[in-house]
């Protein structure tokens, strides 16, 4: 125990670098896969097949491959289509665009479970279409999609260990540099875990905080 | 005001509505009476396009409805209604709702719409709970909510769906008594509803819907005094002596 506190004060300096990286590939991602995912949700439960379809289409492509490939293809790929992107550029874009398509799932299943009442209520005083869903489905859809959006939030945190592959240097990655460079694995990869967990708990008891405030005001 | 002409409607290979003519005139209070199953919640649903019909014709006025057509809107902002499960928003405030049609959908000055709500809150006895969310509501509360947020709309005419059928007993007089008070300042109202007492007193006419056809219409007093036809004599039986 008393190795394992001098050593991670040698360590904890690298890993917090990468701790940063992960964070900020992590938030950014958020960032640009939350409006298009409500994209994607709103084309999809438009009723206009021309729109849906090919969304729909879109969207079960790329839930359909791993992560780990979508990487590569846009690390590797786009850059013989002329597409040159540094490693962090494209790992943002990778995870960005396959969260994109589970927060797109997220909130068309959340907007699909507005009772079908409030949907007639809305129609009944001549709200079209796009007003019934800014003013009766989307405030009470995002209530719904509420946890299932922030578990997606905590699914990413962790992913963002996957643009390792690419060499972004974040938090999983520095940990297997020094791993590899010291070979004191236990405590490395334990700090790695530990760093993961000091990010993900918080998240979840905000989250569940958020929930029981909104449940309330039901 | 509201004219069906021959209306037709099937969900698949059931035939609901097997050609209706009823005409319900400015100021008039008609109830549909019948049997579950009867069409005639579907009938009401299609006079603001929530269903479609497949043949004839119902008018509002002089404009055709139409439930794919631009003009719907316009006909539900001109024809109100009322919902059995009230189907308020729950996450705006009583007053909110009532304000929420006139000013989003109708783009009125909000001091205007809200000193409107107001009035319209109190006169259904609710001044108290302008600030009130829907769940801190009774059955009756939420549904005399619904009935000012579908007068907001300045409609010409109310359709009731079953008003009081998901109201406990002791909430049922509270909702009729304003409706009965929308009556007497003739407002046109089409009613489907079970409430024999209600429709006796109150409506103009009552039409009897068995099987997707009207069996049975007139007064409604002597429709529901001194019925004609055997289904709607054995249904009358039903409804006022159920055991």
């Amino acid at each position: 125990m008393a190795s394992f506190i001098a050593q991670s004060s040698e360590y904890l300096p690298i890993l917090l670098k990468g701790l940063w990286l992960t964070i900020a590939v992590t938030v950014l991602a958020l960032c640009l896969s939350t409006v298009p995912g409500l994209t994607w949700a709103l084309l999809r439960t438009s009723g206009v097949p021309a729109l849906a379809t090919p969304t729909r289409i879109f969207v079960e492509l790329v839930r359909g491959i791993p992560i780990l490939v979508i990487l590569f293809y846009i690390y590797f790929v786009m850059p013989e289509i002329g597409l040159d992107l540094t490693a962090f550029q494209a790992g943002v874009i990778g995870l960005a665009l396959t969260y994109s398509c589970y927060i797109g799932e997220t909130f068309r299943a959340g907007i699909e479970a507005v009772d079908r009442g409030q949907i007639e209520a809305a129609k009944s005083i001549g709200m079209k279409r796009p007003l019934m869903m800014r003013r009766v489905i989307l405030p009470q859809a995002f209530r719904i999609v509420l946890p299932p959006y922030a578990n997606n939030l905590v699914m990413l945190l962790k992913d963002s260990s996957q643009v390792s592959v690419i060499s972004v240097a974040e938090l999983t990655m520095q940990g297997k540099m020094l791993a590899s460079s010291t070979f004191n694995n236990t405590t490395i990869f334990t700090l790695v875990a530990l760093l993961y967990l000091c990010l993900t708990i918080p998240l979840n008891l905000l989250m569940r905080q958020l929930e029981l405030k909104l449940g309330k005001a039901r | 005001m509201i004219r069906f002409e021959n209306v037709h409607k099937s969900f698949g290979q059931h035939e609901v509505l097997k050609g209706i003519d009823a005409e319900i005139g400015k100021g008039e209070v008609v109830c549909l009476i019948g049997p579950s199953g009867s069409g005639k919640s579907t009938l009401l649903r299609c006079v603001n396009g929530l269903e479609t019909y497949q043949k004839g014709r119902i008018t509002v006025g002089d404009t055709v409805v139409d439930a794919a057509g631009r003009s719907i809107h316009d006909i539900r902002t001109r024809v109100s209604m009322v919902f059995q499960r009230f189907n308020l928003f729950p996450n705006r405030t009583a007053l909110e709702n009532v304000m929420e049609g006139p000013l989003f959908v109708l783009g009125e000055r909000r001091a205007e719409v809200r000193a409107r709500a107001e009035a319209l809150l109190t006169r259904v006895g609710l001044a108290a709970k302008i600030d009130a969310y829907p769940n801190s509501l009774s059955g009756g509360q939420q549904q005399r909510v619904a009935i000012a947020r579908a007068l907001a709309m300045r409609p010409e005419a109310i359709l009731f769906d079953e008003p009081t059928s998901a109201l406990d007993p002791e909430m049922v007089g509270e909702v009729l008594q304003v409706m009965r008070s929308l009556a007497e300042e003739h407002m046109t109202m089409l009613v489907v509803t079970h409430e024999i007492h209600f429709a006796r007193e109150v409506a103009d006419s009552v039409l009897f819907l068995d099987g997707g056809t009207i069996v049975e219409r007139g007064p409604a007093k002597e429709v529901l005094r001194h019925p004609k036809h055997e289904r709607t004599q054995d249904f009358l039986r039903r409804v006022t002596h159920p055991v």
